[in-house]
């Protein structure tokens, strides 16, 4: 495994099960009453968003606290992002304090890996604009695997606002990794043009979506109404919403969150029992802490040596 | 009727230069050959074998190297007046000169945007001092290139301007487009036509295709190119106007412009050396020199505008010039500006990207460098007795690498930095006068 993880793409299928196997030995830490354990003792994780976030900030902090890192948590409002500073120079400041890796989230494509040109920190991209958002896609793979057990051969329909999700980008590429046919759909307008060869089909209605095993929706964002994406959310749901007459009592639902009930989830199926939706946000520590786990002291990174980049950052 | 348009640049002396043995080739002239070439008192004095240098000329040994007719630029921008910091008319123009250019047009959307007489006069002004080779300036089509007020483009031909745009931004109403077209039979000048439908490119940051749907980017469908073209070629033959559309990127508008041209509209064009030998496959990396806008696009539409540079469809090779500064361009890729440099790259990228692999002679790559003035009524510079002395001498197997010893340019977002490069321009005369001579080219004896 490299020593960022910006992409989906950077993980081959072994590094992604070991990543999972890595989560499955903390999910039992986290059991215990101590959730504790000393790894990155002494060592510092920074968290950069310029992004809202609840689910994705809060559990990198919880995952590097209980790997004992120090942690620092900067958000855009508030700090000198808000004064103008670049996102260079932000990063080239935090990087002075000699952190282990830096956690960031931001609205724009590519951030993370310029980041990773900026620093000699581990980079974790935790969401860059609708590019991807690649621990989301490992918690879902784990979430789902502790479910299923296999997921090879195992049909996945990501419902949605494709156009605008990470999330949707970062799910096709690891299912397909993990031997998943992965099928998109939703609106028309919101299908990227050129999407199918990420592998994955392309279908505008729910019309076949009973072979799907697994039905993953993603967040209707409200913004997207103005630009006339869709022309109501009223038809969008008619279209779309996936309800208690499409979900088949065999598939499994999930949901990166937050839901809009009503939208994009009818309120029975969110409380059904075949949504992992709970046990998805649950996945998110542990997923995360074996992230930090690999790139920080696993493979690759041998015990007490920090890892030194593989090229000198570029004098960009 | 108007007088010809005017280029201008800082006062120099007439060269006389012999240039010895080089491989003399004007597609033109049909001279292809070994040959003399002597320039004396700035004009082409005489071509042949063994000529004798007049007192006093410096002697220039080309054994080994080509002479071409020096290039010209139709599109570039220097920055000036309001952005100096990434280019001004004295680096802009050194860039050009290394390029092998003798002459360049400069867009005017700067600040302010060249949008009247006095604006255009002071900027000519400070032309004649900083200059090195003739630069010509371009006035816009609407005021402030709002898109909605004609500029006074009669008063601003009779100052010089050589012809009209706004580029940076497309004429969005068509309603405006056809007025500057009526027009036109006042003011003289030819429309050169930034075109996009800024509807359908949207908050597009790349050609829309499977690398922005694999990046999350949004995307600039081809469609938004060729649809306004096509609005554009309709009005200017309704109107019996001439419009030159600027750096074509698209395959649909290669065709759209070969079915105008076909039905008599007279429309001319330009594309640029990353539209001809780079795709959207390079902007995976997300690195931001291969950002600007048209965007690279497909393969299919790179193979296009290769055939049709061959064909004439494409009349001539324009850069696109766009300097910017180094902290807009370190940014992630959808706030970063639009926009690479071009003019010392020019010339060495497409005879490495094009020409050495055989898909373009070298002779029409010479023609279609040199023809960008054409369009505009400004004279194509050649290498015969009697024309102004407008001569780049090239060294077509020196290889270097793209950026490794910097640039003449303020700005260093070019589009091929880090590339190898086969064929480097050693030395440049234009209009009569040495522009650019390479750090490692020895001066030529004095006679």
């Amino acid at each position: 495994m490299r020593r960022h993880l910006l992409s989906i793409d950077d993980l081959s299928r072994d590094d992604i099960e070991r990543i999972l196997g890595r989560a499955e030995s903390f999910a039992e830490v986290s059991g215990r009453e101590i959730k504790k354990v000393p790894t990155l003792r002494g060592r510092t994780v920074i968290n950069l968003f310029y992004e809202a976030s609840t689910r994705t900030s809060s559990s990198f902090e919880l995952a590097a606290k209980r790997l004992s890192a120090d942690l620092v948590s900067v958000k855009s409002s508030g700090s000198s992002v808000d004064k103008g500073e670049s996102l260079k120079d932000t990063v080239q400041t935090l990087s002075a304090y000699d952190p282990a890796a830096i956690v960031i989230r931001s609205p724009h494509a590519g951030a993370a890996a310029l980041v990773a040109r900026w620093t000699r920190a581990s980079v974790i991209n935790a969401g860059d604009g609708k590019h991807e958002h690649p621990t989301q896609a490992l918690l879902d793979v784990y979430t789902l695997a502790r479910r299923v057990g296999s997921l090879a051969g195992l049909r996945v329909w990501i419902v949605g606002d494709v156009m605008h999700s990470r999330v949707a980008r970062s799910g096709i590429l690891a299912f397909s990794r993990m031997g998943c046919e992965v099928t998109v759909c939703g609106p028309p307008t919101l299908i990227p043009r050129g999407i199918e060869s990420l592998g994955c089909r392309v279908r505008t209605t729910l019309d076949e979506l009973p072979e799907a095993d697994v039905v993953y929706a993603l967040r209707m964002q409200h913004e997207r109404m103005d630009g006339s994406f869709v022309p109501s959310l009223r038809e969008y749901a008619a279209q779309y919403q996936i309800d208690g007459r499409r979900l088949r009592p065999n598939q499994l639902l999930m949901h990166p969150g937050p839901v809009n009930r009503g939208v994009e989830l009818a309120a029975e199926v969110i409380d059904s029992p075949q949504a992992l939706i709970v046990e998805q946000v649950e996945s998110g520590v542990v997923v995360r802490m074996a992230v930090l786990y690999e790139l920080l002291a696993g493979h690759g990174a041998p015990s007490g040596v920090r890892a030194q980049p593989a090229t000198e950052p570029q004098p960009a | 009727m108007r007088r010809p348009p005017e280029l201008d640049r800082a006062p120099v002396p007439a060269a006389t230069v012999l240039i010895r043995g080089a491989r003399v080739l004007d597609p033109r002239t049909a001279i292809d050959g070994r040959a003399d070439v002597l320039v004396r008192d700035g004009v082409v004095a005489d071509i042949g074998e063994a000529l004798d240098p007049p007192q006093g000329a410096e002697v220039v040994d080309g054994e080994g190297l080509h002479a071409f007719p020096a290039f010209v630029d139709p599109h570039v921008h220097l920055r000036t007046p309001g952005r100096e910091d990434e280019e001004d008319l004295d680096s802009g123009t050194r860039a050009a000169a290394a390029g092998g250019f003798c002459a360049i047009l400069a867009q005017p959307n700067t600040a302010p945007v060249v949008d009247s007489a006095p604006i255009l006069r002071s900027l000519r002004e400070r032309a004649r001092a900083e200059a090195r080779i003739p630069t010509g300036f371009l006035g816009a089509i609407t005021v402030g290139q709002l898109g909605e007020q004609l500029t006074e483009m009669a008063e601003l031909a009779d100052a010089g301007a050589v012809a009209f745009t706004d580029d940076g931004l497309p004429v969005r109403s068509g309603g405006v487009m056809r007025q500057a077209l009526q027009y036109q039979r006042l003011a003289g000048r030819l429309l050169a036509l930034h075109e996009e439908d800024s509807s359908l490119s949207g908050q597009g940051a790349m050609h829309e295709g499977e690398v922005s749907a694999l990046l999350g980017l949004a995307g600039i469908p081809s469609i938004s190119e060729s649809a306004q073209v096509a609005r554009d070629c309709a009005i200017a033959a309704y109107e019996q106007g001439r419009i030159h559309v600027q750096h074509v990127s698209a395959l649909e508008t290669v065709e759209v412009i070969e079915r105008a041209r076909a039905a008599g509209t007279r429309v001319t064009c330009e594309a640029t050396p990353h539209h001809l030998l780079l795709t959207d496959e390079a902007v995976s990396s997300l690195d931001t020199n291969f950002k600007m806008n048209p965007p690279l696009r497909g393969e299919p539409d790179r193979q296009a505008l290769i055939q049709a540079l061959r064909s004439g469809t494409v009349d001539c090779v324009a850069t696109d010039h766009a300097p910017h500064a180094r902290e807009e361009k370190e940014q992630p890729f959808e706030l970063a500006p639009m926009g690479v440099t071009g003019l010392e790259t020019a010339f060495a990228a497409l005879h490495t990207g094009l020409v050495l692999p055989g898909v373009l002679d070298l002779a029409l790559l010479v023609e279609r460098m040199t023809a960008g003035g054409q369009p505009f009524g400004l004279p194509v510079p050649r290498i015969e007795r009697g024309a102004p002395g407008n001569v780049c001498l090239v060294d077509l197997d020196a290889e270097w690498e793209v950026g490794e010893s910097g640039y003449e340019s303020r700005s260093a977002n070019c589009a091929f930095a880090g590339r190898r490069m086969t064929g480097r321009v050693r030395m440049t005369i234009a209009d009569g006068a040495v522009a650019y001579r390479e750090r490692t080219f020895a001066l030529g004896a004095v006679a």
